[in-house]
């Protein structure tokens, strides 16, 4: 195999200081909730670490995960660190096409057999294998040829993790996630719609460091980022408490920064690390940006009922059969009315 | 689907179609039953005025049994007040109400909620306490008696945990809060819990007929 670079001397290449390098690793480790005294041993892990070879799939998306991680704010430590990653694969971003691109993918499993990591965005159609191809290939069939020789999946987004916005009901391609899949390697869900690139250069990380993958909860999300829901986290949580809500997006409430959970705000039941990490650079999230919580890190988001409908909502069907148990009831009440009466007619006689 | 999703889809829905059912069931059957013919002069017209007065009336103790009932009839009111703030004035509770009664009222605090529900979490307890030490009342008691205490202060417990969590998802404590709500629907035509719709009505026929009969309500 040829001698690659570590990714120390990458990142010294893109003119990384020692502070921002070492800063980043603290704050890895932090993010990871390891000890200050792991600091040093992230710092040597990755500044020695050879680039690790991935295969990134991209199946039934929008490439709006690729688009997440690339528009990060740039320069930043954890773009460079992506950039320290030997990503031969990427039909969005290689440079290679058609034959050319797919002998790329055959080459990078070859060289790293057992030892390179596949990052998949996007679900994966079953109801018919056309519906999706890579260069003649139905995503299915890519996935298992990619998965076999891998150290560890990563499903970057909601629809690589559960399916998302393809899986959707009626679900018309038959999407399914990567899990539904992969059943036989490690597997490690990042979603979001997208994901926050922080959420995914750690997971990364820790990978480097340490050579094993986060611990995961019960949907597969890393414990670290996805450990705590948006509501718990949220500067706005004390107006929940205090029973101050928004009304409307453009209203006093809404002006003074008011909790968004009339407005459908679904932070209470997601687990996501938007309302600490943040977005552009650690700019805002979607809350602070007035918008409530979709709940995009969540499996089947999209059919948990009307985004702008407050959660307490039930999710009842039209008024018809309600109507129709009123009519059940008062045919019961006449019935048990008609026996009573027969029975007090009945002891009237008798008495 | 998840516990969630059943929850708050299936589950909520098939309870609204049985408390309807069951309630409408109960209050049709009790209002077509044949009245007992009464064959005296009446002493004084009975009418509204009659029901409405003894429902106002019965809301407190005759004076002769305002000591011996005074901390039952207090916790009751404890309870209750609790139940019905926690139920009514909580906003992710009116925001339920809201999705299929189209409007909405004003909520109190988070903190103020709370204060309702242990309030009576810890009214209810008592009550259960006085009837399994007192000897009449126990004797009196019944399973729908215990179970329907139960069915009615599950969801404030539930509800109560759901910001304590005790290391629960929130979404499995708002699942289970929720199906807690569906057993108190199930059950409420069925049971005691019924005194819901059919406490005015019981009322308001006693009060009609002490009204004729000229007794003092």
């Amino acid at each position: 195999m040829k001698k690659t670079p570590t990714v120390g001397e990458i990142l010294q290449a893109k003119g990384v200081s020692r502070r921002g390098f070492l800063k980043y690793c603290a704050t890895t480790a932090s993010i990871l909730a390891l000890p200050p005294s792991m600091i040093p041993r992230i710092a040597e892990a990755i500044e020695n670490a050879r680039r690790p070879s991935v295969i990134w799939l991209s199946f039934q998306e929008c490439t709006g995960c690729t688009e997440s991680l690339t528009r990060s704010a740039s320069p930043t430590v954890e773009g460079l660190i992506f950039d320290a990653i030997s990503l031969d694969y990427h039909h969005t971003l290689q440079a290679a096409a058609g034959d050319q691109a797919e002998a790329a993918r055959h080459a990078a499993m070859e060289e790293n057999d057992g030892s390179y990591l596949v990052l998949v965005d996007g679900s994966i159609p079953l109801a018919n294998p056309g519906y999706s191809t890579i260069a003649g290939i139905s995503n299915v069939d890519m996935l298992k040829e990619t998965v076999a020789g891998a150290a560890a999946v990563v499903s970057i987004g909601s629809c690589a993790a559960f399916g998302g916005i393809p899986g959707a009901d009626p679900n018309p391609t038959g999407a399914v996630s990567v899990m539904d899949i992969v059943t036989d390697k490690p597997v490690v869900n990042v979603p979001g719609c997208p994901p926050i690139p922080m959420v995914m250069t750690a997971v990364l990380t820790q990978f480097l460091t340490f050579g094993t993958l986060p611990d995961l909860d019960k949907h597969g999300r890393p414990m670290a980022f996805y450990g705590k829901t948006i509501h718990d986290r949220c500067y706005r949580r004390p107006f929940y408490e205090q029973g101050r809500f928004a009304e409307t997006f453009d209203d006093e409430g809404a002006k003074a920064g008011w909790c968004l959970y009339k407005l459908g705000c679904k932070g209470p039941i997601t687990y996501n690390a938007c309302a600490t990490t943040k977005w552009n650079s650690g700019t805002s999230f979607p809350i602070e940006s007035g918008h409530p919580c979709l709940g995009c890190s969540e499996p089947n988001f999209w059919d948990k009922g009307g985004f702008y409908e407050p959660l307490s909502t039930g999710k009842f069907d039209s008024g018809e059969r309600l109507a129709g148990a009123a009519a059940a009831g008062v045919a019961l009440g006449v019935a048990a009315a008609a026996a009573g009466r027969r029975k007090q007619s009945k002891f009237a006689k008798e008495g | 689907m998840d516990l969630l999703e059943f929850a708050r889809g299936p589950a909520l829905q098939w309870a609204a179609y049985i408390l309807v059912a069951g309630s409408i069931w109960r209050i049709v059957g009790i209002l077509l039953l044949k009245e007992k013919s009464d064959f005296s002069e009446p002493r004084k017209r009975a009418g509204l005025g009659s029901a409405l007065k003894v429902v106002y009336t019965r809301s407190f103790t005759a004076p002769p049994f305002a000591k011996a009932t005074m901390y039952p009839k207090m916790m009751a009111y404890v309870q209750h007040v609790g139940l019905f703030a926690v139920v009514f004035l909580f906003v992710p509770h009116i925001m339920f109400f809201k999705g299929f009664l189209g409007f909405e009222w004003p909520g109190l605090p988070n903190s103020v909620i709370y204060v309702f529900g242990v309030a009576a979490v810890v009214a209810s307890l008592a009550l259960l306490i006085r009837r399994v030490t007192s000897p009449v009342l126990r004797l009196i008691s019944n399973f729908d008696d215990y179970f329907s205490g139960f069915v009615a202060i599950l969801p404030i417990a539930t509800g109560l945990l759901i910001p304590v969590r005790l290391g629960i998802r929130y979404e499995d404590l708002l699942a289970i809060h929720i199906l807690s709500v569906v057993l108190f629907m199930i059950w409420l035509p069925f049971g005691k819990l019924g005194h819901v719709f059919l406490v005015f009505i019981t009322r308001g026929t006693t009060g009609i007929a002490f009204e004729r009969r000229g007794a003092k309500t």
